[in-house]
């Protein structure tokens, strides 16, 4: 489903040098799991995700989603391609000015479909997430783990085949992140959608994830197999890790 | 002028001079009209270009960026009543005239727009990054950015940068009107001070204070309406 080839990603230093975010990484993530991406700040986790829907281009490799290489794709195929691969956010990243209804009516919109298709959609997302009843109202008005099920419900709008979710639950509650995990735990297993989440707590992991790559200095140090929330972890980051958690 | 001038006498005054005093509202209603429109369509686009080629952003272009940005602090650095008079070749050439309310549209246009430019591009960048970036995540293209994300999340910020606009601008055309543009700070001038009549001084300055609470008061309420921040 989603083929990382030797991708690497230099950034330039404010003060000067570089400063190598993802090092020559390779990752397969397969077509309906639940991938976690985990290691602690700087690790370059974000940046892979990233990579994922060419929000960060690679300086070389190859990023394959679905059968195709998007790094070969023109500017306009890049945009068709990316509204097959939903975002979610930290910080929600919702539009202040439109209503819950309108957010996730966003992506449609911008891929052209009719008036009377977004809405029947809208309000089978707006269900999916448990938020019918608040589909006027403005994000000021929801509180924080009901912004991030608007966010998870614009990003699952237009039926994409992969959800990348980058943070997902950090800037919530230990009660809300548990219910926005089994959100996304949801729509993995009624939609089948590939889920790819960036997280720095071993809980998150456990919780959902079905396999996940333990990032540090830019590099995958160990693939984790996660099996009834009791994560397999050799290396010695990975267990203080799972001590932290 | 020696004797006492009665209130009667003001008010009687100013009630003959009724016509002028519409006829210069509906001159300056003009140079407003048309420096406010120009503002939008040009300074609009500018203020949207400045803002998109700064670093970090969609167009990041140090070059257009820069250059953009020094022609719009060119204008800006000009006195208006010394840009007034360096354009009179160009507003003969646009209008044929120097003197009238369209004449004096021509300058203040040209002033309006790199001060909407700079307006409109600091409102910009009161957008989170984030949520343009979701935008681009999504699949949206630059033109869908700019019409559903930067003027969807900014209008309400247009709204009070547009009432600041028109009311520098009302004040601007008022210098407009001395070298020949008309208006009510034509007419505050040739009666109030060349004629001495005071009565038409405070009248005009009282109309003025009026049509500022009314901009900013409509400024505001419109502006209130459409956040939703």
């Amino acid at each position: 489903m989603i083929h990382l080839k030797n991708v690497h990603k230099r950034f330039r230093r404010p003060e000067g040098g570089w400063f190598d975010a993802v090092r020559d990484t390779t990752l397969h993530i397969k077509a309906g799991e639940i991938f976690g991406l985990i290691g602690f700040s700087g690790a370059g986790k974000s940046t892979l995700l990233r990579l994922i829907n060419l929000l960060e281009r690679p300086d070389h490799g190859s990023v394959n989603v679905d059968g195709r290489d998007l790094t070969s794709l023109s500017a306009a195929e890049l945009r068709r391609a990316r509204q097959n691969i939903g975002m979610v956010f930290q910080q929600f990243n919702l539009m202040a000015n439109r209503t819950v209804a309108a957010n996730i009516a966003f992506p449609l919109e911008i891929a052209g479909w009719s008036r009377a298709d977004i809405d029947a959609r809208v309000a089978e997302c707006l269900d999916v997430v448990g938020l019918a009843d608040r589909a006027g109202h403005y994000p000021a008005q929801l509180s924080g783990g009901q912004k991030q099920r608007v966010g998870i419900a614009r990003a699952l709008a237009p039926r994409p085949h992969v959800i990348l979710a980058d943070e997902p639950t950090s800037a919530l509650d230990p009660k809300t992140t548990q219910s926005i995990l089994d959100c996304l735990q949801d729509i993995n297993a009624r939609f089948g959608v590939t889920v790819v989440i960036v997280t720095h707590e071993m809980h998150v992991i456990r919780s959902i994830c079905h396999r996940a790559a333990l990032l540090d200095a830019g590099e995958v140090v160990e693939l984790l197999q996660v099996t009834d929330k009791q994560v397999a972890a050799r290396s010695a980051l990975a267990k203080s890790l799972l001590e932290v958690a | 002028m020696d004797e006492q001038l009665t209130l009667a006498q003001a008010l009687a005054n100013l009630s003959d001079l009724a016509p002028e005093i519409w006829q210069a509202s509906v001159e300056t209603g003009l140079m407003l009209a048309i420096g406010l429109s120009v503002a939008i369509v040009v300074g609009g686009p500018l203020g949207i270009l400045l803002y998109l080629t700064q670093p970090g952003q969609l167009f990041a272009n140090r070059a257009v960026n820069g250059v953009v940005g020094w022609f719009v602090n060119l204008v800006r650095s000009f006195p208006f009543i010394i840009l007034m008079v360096s354009l009179v070749p160009l507003t003969r050439l646009l209008v044929g005239s120097t003197i009238g309310p369209i004449a004096a549209a021509v300058p203040l246009s040209f002033a309006a727009i790199p001060y909407f430019a700079r307006l409109v591009e600091q409102t910009l960048r009161e957008i989170p990054r984030g949520v343009i970036e979701a935008a681009e995540a999504m699949g949206a293209s630059p033109a869908q950015i700019i019409w559903k994300v930067l003027l969807g999340e900014a209008r309400a910020g247009l709204i009070s940068s547009l009432t600041i606009l028109t009311i520098s601008f009302l004040s601007y055309s008022a210098v407009a009107g001395v070298v020949g543009g008309g208006g009510i700070g034509d007419l505050a001038i040739r009666y109030g001070y060349y004629r001495f009549q005071t009565e038409v001084m405070v009248a005009m300055v009282l109309l003025l204070v009026v049509i500022v609470q009314i901009i900013q008061f409509a400024g505001n309420h419109l502006a209130a309406r459409l956040d939703k921040r």
